[in-house]
C-alpha cells in the first residue's frame, strides 16, 4: 500500500498568504479537546495536523497499580459515549486468561445491551454531526435534541438495570454484576418501539434533506486503501466499501448464533458515512427485539464474587480481546505477571485509527468541511488519549 | 426649535417602539425553537417568561466589555452601535398605515441601500478584532452580503415595475384591495417573493445561510471578541434586521398596512409577524450550506432567475398598464 504523502506544504503554490488556524482545542466543534493545525489559503486546507492527547489521563498506566476489579469502573470514561463496550472489552480479555466460562444468559445480556449501547452511540453522534453541520443556534440543534431524547429512553433502561444512568460498572469478570429486573424486557421493547418510530424523521433531517445531502457528498471521501492501511475500522471502514465486522468475523458473545447484517457503502463520504450508521441503528434495533425476546434462564456470572480484590490473582500470561465497538474494533491486550494487577495494559482504541486519516483527507476541502469530516468520523477523545 | 424637539419625540417613541418589538420578537424565536425541540423556553422572568430578552439584556450591560490586544480599538468599539443604527434607520422607511411614513418618492433606494451597505461595520469588526476567526467570518460576511444584495435588488424590482414607483407608499398603494404582489401577477409575483425571502435570510445572516458566524465553524465569526453590551449591539442588529426586513417584504409583496376593517399599523404587524414566523422556522429546521455553495447558488441560479422575473415584470408592465 501507497501511503498518500503528507506534506502537501512543500509542492504547494499559494495564491496567496498562508494562514495557519488553530482549530481546536477550545473551539465548539472539537469534540471535546482535539486541536488540528491547519494551514489554509483562504478557507481551503492546505495541511492538516491533528494534535491529540488534551484528554489523557493516564488509563494504561493507572491499570497496572488498580487491583483487576476496580478497573471496569475506571474503563467506562474511556469512550464515554458507549460505556458498556469498555467494559466488555476489559472484561473478556481477563476472561480469557482466566480460562472462565461465561454463562450463556450473560453472554446474551452482553450482547443486548452492547447493541443498545450502539443505538444510544449511534443517535449521540447523529445529533452531534447534524450540530457540527447546522450549528448550536438552528436547525442542528433541533436534530440534537431530538436525538437526546430518544438516547435518553436507553439511558432510562441502564438505569434500571445497573442504578447508573452513565458509567455503569455493569459487567464483573465471568458475566454481569445485575440481572434485569422484573419488567425490564417489555421497558426494552417499548424503547424500541419509539426509537423504531423515529427512525423516518432522523432520515428526513439528514440523509433525505437536501442541505444535509449537499454539504455531505463527496466530502472527505476516504479510501479503501488508505482505510485500511490507517488500522480504521467499523462503521468508518464499512462506508469505505470494506466489509469488516467484528461481531460476523470474529464472533464473541452470542454472534456466532446471531447473524448480523453487515451495512457497507461504496462511496467513503460523509454522506455513506451517516448512510452506514443510520442502517446500523436499524439492525442494532432488531437485534435488540431478537436478543430481548430469546434471554435464556440461568446464572449471570460464571465466577464467584471477589471479596478482596488484592487476593484475586490473574496467572500470568498474555490476552488480547476485541469487540467491535459503536465505533470499530475495541481492544485490549492485557500481560498479568500472576500479580493482582496487571503488568501491562494496552487499548485499541477506534477513534485514534479515525482521527490518523485527517492529514490525508483534510488537505483541499474548505474549513466548513473540516468541521463536516471530524463529525463524519465519530472521535471520542476519551478513548483516543485515554 | 419645538418641530426639532416633536422631532426627537417622535424617534425616541418610534425607536423604543422597535426595540420593544424587537424584544418580544427575541421572545417569541426562543418560545418557537422550544416548542419545535420539545422544550419550554423562558417560563421564569415574567409571565410566560415575556421579559427574558429584559434580562438578557440587563446581563449583557453588566458584563465587562474587552477589547482584545492589539485590535482597531476605534473600529472594534463603532462597528456595533453602527450596525444597529443602519438596521433601526432601515425601518424610518417602511409606510405603517396611509397617512404616517416619510413620504419618499424613493423609499425603496433607501431600504436598499442602508441593507446594503451593513456589510461594512460586520466587516470593520471582523478586521478589527485582530482574530482569525473574526477575519474569517468578516470575509465570509463581505462576500455573501455582496453576492445576495444582487437577487434582492432584482427581487425587489418586480414590484417596482408592477408598481411603478420606487415610492414604498405607492407600492402599497397599488396593492389595495388585496392585489397584492405575491398572489398578483402570481408570475413574476410570487417567484418574485419567494425570492426576496431567500435573500432576506442571506441579508440577515439566517440559516441556512448564517456562515458569517457559523458558530460550529468560525466559533462566533465577526463576534468572537466581542463582549458585554458590545456583542449585545450584533446581536440586536441581528433580530433588527430580521423583523424590519420582514416588513418591508410584507410592503412589498403583501401589501403593506393594506388590508379590510382593521388599522393600518395591525395588518403589517401581522403580515410581518407572519414572515418572522416564516423565518425562523427555516432556521430551526434546516442545516446551513457551505460559503462556496452559497456562492454558486447566488450566482448560478437567483442572478439569472431574479434577471428573468425582471424581464417578465417589465414586459408585464408594458402589456396591461
Amino acid at each position: 500500500m501507497t501511503t498518500p504523502a503528507r506534506n502537501h506544504l512543500a509542492t504547494y503554490e499559494p495564491e496567496g498568504d498562508l494562514m495557519t488556524l488553530n482549530y481546536g482545542p477550545q473551539h465548539p466543534s472539537t469534540h471535546g479537546v482535539l486541536r488540528i493545525k491547519l494551514v489554509l489559503d483562504g478557507e481551503r486546507i492546505v495541511e492538516a495536523d491533528p494534535h491529540v492527547g488534551y484528554l489523557h489521563r493516564g488509563v494504561e498506566k493507572l491499570a497496572e497499580r488498580l487491583s483487576y476489579v476496580q478497573l471496569t469502573p475506571v474503563f467506562d470514561k474511556n469512550d464515554y459515549v458507549a460505556p458498556m463496550t469498555n467494559e466488555q472489552a476489559l472484561v473478556m480479555a481477563f476472561e480469557k486468561l482466566l480460562a472462565i466460562e461465561v454463562p450463556a444468559r450473560a453472554r446474551h445480556l452482553r450482547a443486548l445491551l452492547g447493541e443498545l449501547g450502539r443505538i444510544a452511540s449511534h443517535l449521540l453522534w447523529l445529533g452531534t454531526f447534524t450540530l457540527d453541520l447546522g450549528g448550536a443556534l438552528g436547525g442542528g440543534s433541533t436534530q440534537f435534541i431530538y436525538c437526546f431524547r430518544e438516547r435518553e429512553l436507553i439511558l432510562d433502561l441502564f438505569e434500571a438495570l445497573t442504578g447508573v444512568r452513565f458509567h455503569y460498572n455493569a459487567h464483573t469478570i465471568g458475566g454481569n454484576r445485575h440481572d434485569v429486573p422484573a419488567g425490564w424486557a417489555a421497558a426494552v421493547e417499548a424503547a424500541l418501539d419509539q426509537i423504531a418510530a423515529r427512525v423516518p424523521e432522523y432520515r428526513g433531517m439528514s440523509v433525505e434533506n437536501g442541505i444535509f445531502v449537499a454539504r455531505t457528498r463527496g466530502v472527505g471521501v476516504l479510501p479503501a486503501e488508505l482505510a485500511l492501511g490507517l488500522g480504521i475500522t467499523g462503521p468508518n471502514l464499512r462506508a469505505s466499501g470494506v466489509d469488516h465486522d467484528l461481531r460476523r468475523d470474529a464472533p464473541y458473545h452470542v454472534f456466532d448464533a446471531v447473524p448480523v447484517k453487515v451495512i457497507t457503502r461504496k462511496e467513503g463520504d460523509c454522506l455513506a458515512r451517516t448512510h452506514v450508521r443510520l442502517e446500523e441503528l436499524e439492525e442494532s434495533l432488531r437485534l435488540c427485539r431478537l436478543l430481548v425476546g430469546t434471554l435464556p434462564e440461568g446464572p449471570i456470572c460464571g465466577a464467584r464474587p471477589v471479596k478482596q480484590p488484592a487476593q484475586f490473582k490473574i496467572p500470568a500470561g498474555q490476552a488480547y480481546a476485541a469487540i467491535e465497538s459503536p465505533r470499530g474494533e475495541l481492544g485490549t491486550w492485557v500481560v498479568a505477571a500472576g500479580g493482582p494487577s496487571p503488568h501491562r495494559l494496552k487499548i485499541r482504541a477506534p477513534s485514534l485509527h479515525a482521527l490518523s486519516a485527517l492529514p490525508h483527507i483534510l488537505p483541499g476541502h474548505t474549513f466548513s468541511d473540516a468541521v463536516a469530516i471530524l463529525g463524519s468520523l465519530d472521535p471520542i477523545m476519551g478513548e483516543v488519549d485515554r | 426649535m419645538m418641530a426639532l424637539l416633536m422631532g426627537g419625540l417622535v424617534g425616541v417613541v418610534a425607536l423604543t417602539s422597535i426595540l420593544t418589538a424587537t424584544a418580544l420578537g427575541i421572545w417569541f424565536e426562543r418560545k418557537l425553537s422550544a416548542r419545535m425541540q420539545t422544550r419550554l423556553g423562558p417560563t421564569i422572568v415574567g409571565p410566560f417568561g415575556l421579559l427574558q430578552p429584559i434580562a438578557d439584556f440587563l446581563k449583557l450591560l453588566q458584563k465587562e466589555t474587552l477589547i482584545p490586544d492589539g485590535a482597531d480599538r476605534l473600529l472594534f468599539v463603532v462597528a456595533g452601535p453602527f450596525c444597529i443604527f443602519l438596521a433601526l434607520a432601515t425601518a424610518a422607511f417602511v409606510p405603517i398605515s396611509p397617512d404616517t411614513g416619510l413620504g419618499l418618492d424613493s423609499g425603496l433606494i433607501f431600504v436598499v441601500a442602508f441593507g446594503a451597505i451593513t456589510v461594512i461595520p460586520i466587516w470593520m469588526a471582523g478586521w478589527a478584532s485582530r482574530n482569525k476567526w473574526a477575519l474569517l467570518g468578516g470575509m465570509r460576511a463581505v462576500a455573501q452580503a455582496v453576492s445576495y444584495a444582487v437577487p434582492l435588488v432584482l427581487a425587489a424590482l418586480v414590484p417596482v415595475l408592477l408598481a411603478g414607483t420606487l415610492s414604498l407608499d405607492g407600492i402599497v398603494a397599488a396593492q389595495q384591495g388585496f392585489h397584492w404582489f405575491a398572489l398578483w401577477p402570481t408570475f413574476p409575483g410570487l417567484p418574485a417573493f419567494v425570492l426576496y425571502l431567500g435573500c432576506l435570510l442571506a441579508e440577515a445572516n439566517r440559516i441556512p445561510f448564517d456562515i458569517p458566524e457559523a458558530e460550529s465553524e468560525l466559533v462566533a465569526g465577526i463576534t468572537t471578541e466581542y463582549t458585554g453590551m458590545r456583542f449585545g449591539f450584533f446581536y440586536l442588529a441581528e433580530y433588527v434586521h430580521t423583523l424590519v426586513g420582514s416588513a418591508v417584504a410584507a410592503t412589498l409583496f403583501l401589501g403593506g398596512w393594506d388590508g379590510p376593517i382593521a388599522p393600518g399599523l395591525h395588518w403589517l404587524v401581522a403580515k410581518t409577524l407572519v414572515l418572522y414566523t416564516v423565518i425562523y422556522w427555516i432556521r430551526w429546521s434546516f442545516l446551513r450550506l457551505r460559503a462556496d455553495q452559497l456562492m454558486s447558488l447566488c450566482w448560478r441560479y437567483l442572478v439569472p432567475a431574479g434577471l428573468g422575473l425582471v424581464f417578465a415584470a417589465a414586459a408585464l408592465a408594458q402589456v396591461m398598464p
